[in-house]
C-alpha cells in the first residue's frame, strides 16, 4: 500500500536532516532579520545589508546547484548551459520589474527606457501582461520549462550524451546570448534590465523587501532540497540513477529512458528558473553575460566541490565557491581565476566525490579504526 | 543642347594641329563677361594644347593681363604673349583679369580635363580614374581626342567609359543607345546609378535607349550580384580556413585522442601572443627586417604551444583519459589559469599585431571585388598546416603510434609503443597546431587574454560536425560552416547568421551524432 504523500515526504529526510533544515530556517527567517533591523549598525552582531544581499544571492546560486545535481548527479548529464535557465527566468521576472519602474525612468514613459531609446512605440507581443506579477511568475515557470523541454526532447531522443550533450548545451547558452545581445531582441540588449523601482509597489531597496525576499529565498532553497530528497529516493529517482549507470540495461528492462532524463532535466531547467527569479530582484540587474559559457561551466563546479549525488554538497559547494569569489574578487581580484582554475582541476584530480563524499571516507576510516 | 553643339564644331574647327594658340580666342579669356570668358576657355580645353595648359594655369594664378588688345601672362619681372608664348617687353599698366568665383571652378575642371593629355601615364591614368565619378556631356569632344591620342590600354578602357558616360546627355539617340550600350559592359554601382535616369520615360524620350538603358541595368545588376556572392564566397573560404586553423589541433587532441580540452582557445591565444613576441623582438633589436618577423614566430608559436600542451598533458590530463566530463572541468580550470597568466604577463588589454607590409593590399578581382592579401595567405596557411598534420599523421612513424594507441592501446602497448609517450607527445602536436592556428588569427583579428574563448565552440562545432578522428570531416566541415555562415550573413545579419548556424548544428547532430563522415562499424558504448 502506498504511504500518503505527507508521510512520504516527510521520510524523504531523516529526523536529523529535518532538524538541520529547522535551523537553517530559523536563522534565516528569524535570527537574520533581527540582527539585521533591530541590532544597531556598530554592534558586533550586526547582519549588514551587504551581506543580507550576498546571502540571498549565494542562496539562489545554491537552488541552481542542486538543479544541477539532480540532472548530473542523478542522471548523469553534465549541462553546461544552466546559466540559460537561470537567465530566462530572471529576464521573465525582470519584466515585471521593468513595468513596476513606471513613469520613474530616465524617459518618463509607459515603456521601459530601452525601449525609448530605440524608439520603440509600444510593448512587443511577447511583453504583454508582464506587468501582472501572476502572468509572470507562470512564465518564470514555463519558460525555462518549454524551452528545456523543446531541447531536451531532441537531444535525448538522438540518444545524445556524455560530452555531445554537454557541449551542446554550451552552444545553445551561447547563441542565447548573442540572441540577447542583440537590441532589437527587446530585452535591453547589452545592458539587460536594470535600475529596478518597485516590487508589487513596495520600493526595492527598502530593507523590509530585501528581508522579505531573503526569507523567499530560504524558503525556496528548503523547499527545493526537500523536494529533490524525495524525487531522488522515489522510485523515479532509482530508475534515474539506474540510468545513469547502465543506460542500456534499463532499456532491456523495458523502461524508456527518454522520459525519465526528460523529466528531471525539465525540472532541473524549472528550479533554475525560480531561483533566476529570485535572484534578479535581489541583485537588481539581469543580463545577456549571465548566459555565457563560463558562468554555466562555473556551476559544475559548485556541484564538484560539494560532492555530485549528495543534494546537500552542492549547497556547501555553492556557498564555499562563491564566499570565496566575494572575499578573492576583493582582496585579491587579479588571483580570483587562478583560484577558480586550480578548484577545477584539484577537485576533479583529488576530490572525485567532493566535499562531502572526503568527509563521508574520513568518518568511516575513523569508524574502521576505533 | 545648343552650346554643346556650338562647342563641338567649334572643336572640329581646331582639330588641325597649330604651333601657337588663335590669338583671338585667348584674347576673349579677357573679355568683360564672364560668360565669354567661359566660352573661351571651353574652347581652349578643345584644342588639348600645352600652351592652353600654360594659359589657363597663368589665368588661374592670376598672372594673366591685358596690355592693350594683348593677352600677356607676367612673371616676375618678365612677361609673355599668352598667344605665341614668346617673351616680351614688360607692358606698362597691364590691366589684370579679373577671375570671379564661376570662372576659377570652370578652370580647375579645364586643367583637370587636359590632365588627360599630360606626357605621364600616371597623370593620365589618375585623371581618369577621376572622370568616372564626374563627367559633363560638354567633355565628350575632348574625351574623343584623349581617345585618339591614347596608347595605354588601362587608360584608354577607362576613357571610353567617361566618354560613353559624357554622350548620356548626348541631344542625339543614336550617340545615346552607343553609350548605353558600352556602359552596359560595366559593373559598378556608380555607372548603374548614372544609367538609372535613363530607364524613366520622363527623362528619356526614345524607346529604344530606354529599354537598352532597362536591359543595360538589368546585365549591371546581374555582374553586381555576381561579383557580391563571389565575395561571400571568398569570405565564407577564408572564414573557413579560419575554422580550419583553430579546429585542426583539437582534431587531434579530441578527434582523434578523445581528450576534451576546452583549453584550446588558450592554446590559439598562445600562438597569437608568440607572434606580438616575436614582433617586439624584431622591433627592438632588428628593425630592418621586421617583414619578416611572421615567419620566424611559425616555430616559435608552435613549440610555445605545444610546450605548455606537454606540462598539461603531463600534470592534468593523463590521469583522467577516460573520464570525459573530468576532463572537461579540469581543462576549464587550466584555460581559466592561461587567460590570467596572460593578463599577468601581458598585460589585460589587447595587444597590437601588425601585418607585414607584403601582407597588406590585395588583387582586385572585379571593380568592386578585392582579394585582400591577408586573408589568401591565411588559406594558404591552413592549407599548409592541413597537409602538415595529414603528412605527420599517415606518413611519420609517430603517426603510426598515435593511430595505434588510439585504436587499441593495449595491443600496441604489447608490441612495444610506448604509449604514454605517445600520449604526451600527440597532445603536444595538437597543441603546437593550435599554437599555430593562434599565429595565423593574430593576424587577422584582435589578440588579447580572452581571444580563446570565442573560439572554443566554434572549433568544438567543426570537429564535432565533421566527425571524431577525421582530418577530411574537419576540414569539410570548417569550410562548410565558414561559407554556410557568411551567406546567412549577408541576408540575415552577423548575429542572426551565428545563432542559425549554431541551432543547424544542435539539429544536424540530432540526426547524424556521428557527423558527416561517421566511422564505419558499431561503436561500443
Amino acid at each position: 500500500m502506498r504511504k500518503p504523500l505527507t508521510l512520504r515526504l516527510l521520510s524523504a529526510l531523516d529526523r536529523k536532516s529535518w532538524l538541520a533544515l529547522g535551523v537553517f530556517l530559523a536563522v534565516a527567517l528569524i535570527l537574520m532579520p533581527v540582527l539585521h533591523l533591530a541590532v544597531p549598525p556598530e554592534s558586533a552582531f550586526h547582519v549588514s545589508a551587504y551581506a543580507i544581499t550576498l546571502f540571498g544571492k549565494i542562496m539562489c546560486y545554491a537552488i541552481v546547484a542542486v538543479a544541477m545535481d539532480l540532472i548530473w548527479g542523478y542522471g548523469g548529464i553534465l549541462s553546461l548551459g544552466h546559466g540559460l535557465f537561470f537567465a530566462l527566468g530572471g529576464y521573465a521576472f525582470g519584466m515585471y520589474l521593468m513595468r513596476q519602474i513606471g513613469r520613474d525612468g530616465s524617459y518618463q514613459s509607459d515603456l521601459p527606457d530601452f525601449m525609448v531609446f530605440l524608439d520603440w512605440k509600444q510593448l512587443p507581443w511577447y511583453w504583454s501582461g508582464s506587468d501582472n506579477l501572476w502572468w509572470v511568475a507562470f512564465l518564470v515557470i514555463v519558460v525555462p520549462a518549454i524551452v528545456a523541454f523543446i531541447f531536451g526532447y531532441f537531444a535525448f531522443r538522438s540518444r545524445i550524451k556524455g560530452v555531445y550533450f554537454s557541449i551542446i548545451t554550451q552552444a545553445l547558452t551561447y547563441a542565447a546570448m548573442l540572441l540577447f545581445f542583440r537590441n532589437e531582441t527587446g530585452f535591453g540588449g547589452n545592458n539587460g534590465f536594470t535600475d529596478f523601482k518597485r516590487i508589487l509597489g513596495y520600493s526595492i531597496t527598502s530593507p523590509e523587501t530585501r528581508l522579505v525576499l531573503f526569507g523567499l529565498t530560504a524558503l525556496m532553497l528548503s523547499v527545493t532540497l526537500v523536494f529533490a530528497r524525495w524525487l531522488v529516493t522515489s522510485k523515479f529517482g532509482r530508475v534515474l540513477t539506474a540510468i545513469r549507470d547502465a543506460e542500456s540495461r534499463v532499456m532491456f528492462i523495458g523502461y524508456n529512458p527518454l522520459w525519465y532524463k526528460l523529466f528531471i532535466w525539465v525540472i532541473s531547467a524549472i528550479l533554475c528558473g525560480i531561483a533566476g527569479a529570485l535572484y534578479v530582484p535581489q541583485v537588481g540587474i539581469i543580463n545577456p553575460s549571465e548566459m555565457s559559457p563560463a558562468n554555466s561551466i562555473e556551476i559544475a563546479i559548485w556541484v564538484a566541490v560539494g560532492g555530485r549525488g549528495t543534494l546537500i554538497g552542492p549547497v556547501i559547494g555553492a556557498f564555499i565557491v562563491n564566499l570565496a569569489k566575494s572575499w578573492f574578487t576583493v582582496s585579491f581580484p587579479e588571483y580570483w581565476l587562478f583560484f577558480l582554475g586550480l578548484l577545477f582541476i584539484l577537485v576533479t584530480l583529488l576530490l572525485p566525490h567532493g566535499l562531502v563524499g572526503l568527509w563521508k571516507t574520513l568518518r568511516q576510516s575513523r569508524g574502521v579504526r576505533t | 543642347m545648343t552650346r554643346s553643339l556650338l562647342v563641338f564644331l567649334l572643336y572640329a574647327c581646331c582639330l588641325p594641329a597649330h604651333a601657337a594658340l588663335d590669338a583671338a580666342q585667348v584674347r576673349r579669356l579677357a573679355a568683360e563677361d564672364s560668360s565669354d570668358k567661359v566660352a573661351a576657355i571651353q574652347q581652349l580645353t578643345q584644342t588639348a594644347d600645352p600652351d592652353a595648359v600654360r594659359v589657363l594655369k597663368a589665368m588661374a594664378e592670376d598672372t594673366l593681363f591685358l596690355a592693350g588688345d594683348r593677352v600677356v601672362i607676367v612673371d616676375g619681372d618678365k612677361a609673355f604673349d599668352a598667344a605665341t608664348g614668346s617673351a616680351i617687353k614688360t607692358p606698362d599698366n597691364p590691366e589684370s583679369v579679373t577671375v570671379n568665383n564661376r570662372i576659377r571652378g570652370e578652370l580647375a575642371s579645364a586643367l583637370a580635363a587636359l590632365k588627360l593629355f599630360d606626357e605621364d601615364p600616371r597623370v593620365r591614368l589618375a585623371s581618369a580614374q577621376k572622370l568616372q565619378s564626374k563627367v559633363s556631356p560638354e567633355m565628350a569632344p575632348l574625351l574623343m581626342r584623349a581617345l585618339d591620342k591614347e596608347t595605354d590600354d588601362k587608360i584608354k578602357a577607362l576613357l571610353k567609359l567617361a566618354y560613353a558616360q559624357a554622350n548620356l546627355g548626348n541631344a542625339d539617340p543614336a550617340a545615346r543607345l552607343a553609350a548605353v550600350k558600352a556602359l552596359a559592359e560595366t559593373s559598378s554601382p556608380a555607372i548603374r546609378s548614372v544609367l538609372l535616369p535613363l530607364a524613366d520615360q520622363a527623362n528619356e524620350p526614345d524607346n529604344r535607349v530606354r529599354f537598352a538603358t532597362i536591359s543595360a541595368i538589368k546585365s549591371i545588376d546581374g555582374r553586381l550580384a555576381l561579383t557580391e556572392n563571389l565575395g561571400r564566397v571568398f569570405s565564407g573560404l577564408s572564414l573557413g580556413s579560419i575554422l580550419l586553423l583553430a579546429a585542426l589541433g583539437l582534431a587531434i587532441t579530441y578527434g582523434v585522442m578523445g581528450v576534451i580540452n576546452m583549453a584550446h582557445g588558450e592554446l590559439l591565444m598562445i600562438g597569437a601572443y608568440s607572434a606580438y613576441a616575436v614582433q617586439s623582438v624584431f622591433r627592438n633589436y632588428f628593425p630592418e627586417a621586421i617583414d619578416w618577423y611572421l615567419p620566424a614566430a611559425i616555430p616559435v608559436a608552435f613549440f610555445a604551444a605545444a610546450l605548455i600542451g606537454v606540462i598539461m598533458e603531463r600534470t592534468v590530463i593523463r590521469w583522467l583519459y577516460g573520464r570525459a566530463l573530468e576532463t572537461l572541468l579540469a581543462t576549464w580550470g587550466l584555460s581559466l589559469m592561461l587567460i590570467q597568466a596572460a593578463r599577468i604577463v601581458f598585460g589585460a588589454q589587447n595587444v597590437e599585431v601588425a601585418n607585414p607590409s607584403w601582407m597588406s593590399g590585395g588583387i582586385e578581382l572585379m571593380p568592386n571585388l578585392l582579394l585582400p592579401w591577408n586573408r589568401i595567405i591565411i588559406i594558404g596557411f591552413a592549407l599548409f598546416v592541413l597537409l602538415l598534420v595529414w603528412v605527420l599523421m599517415n606518413k611519420t612513424r609517430l603517426g603510426m603510434f598515435v593511430r595505434a594507441v588510439t585504436q587499441n592501446r593495449a595491443m600496441a602497448g604489447c608490441v612495444g609503443v610506448p604509449t604514454a609517450r605517445i600520449d604526451t607527445l600527440a597532445f603536444a602536436l595538437g597543441a603546437g597546431i593550435a599554437g599555430l592556428g593562434g599565429l595565423a588569427l593574430s593576424q587577422i583579428s584582435n589578440v588579447g587574454p580572452d581571444m580563446g574563448q570565442g573560439y572554443i565552440v566554434d572549433s568544438f562545432m567543426v570537429v564535432v560536425v565533421g566527425g571524431v578522428g577525421q582530418l577530411a570531416g574537419a576540414v569539410w566541415a570548417a569550410l562548410g560552416l565558414g561559407i554556410f555562415t557568411k551567406l546567412l550573413e549577408g541576408w540575415a545579419g552577423a548575429v542572426i547568421a551565428k545563432i542559425a548556424v549554431l541551432v543547424f548544428i544542435i539539429i544536424f547532430i540530432q540526426k547524424r551524432p556521428q557527423g558527416i563522415f561517421a566511422l564505419k562499424g558499431r561503436a561500443v558504448e
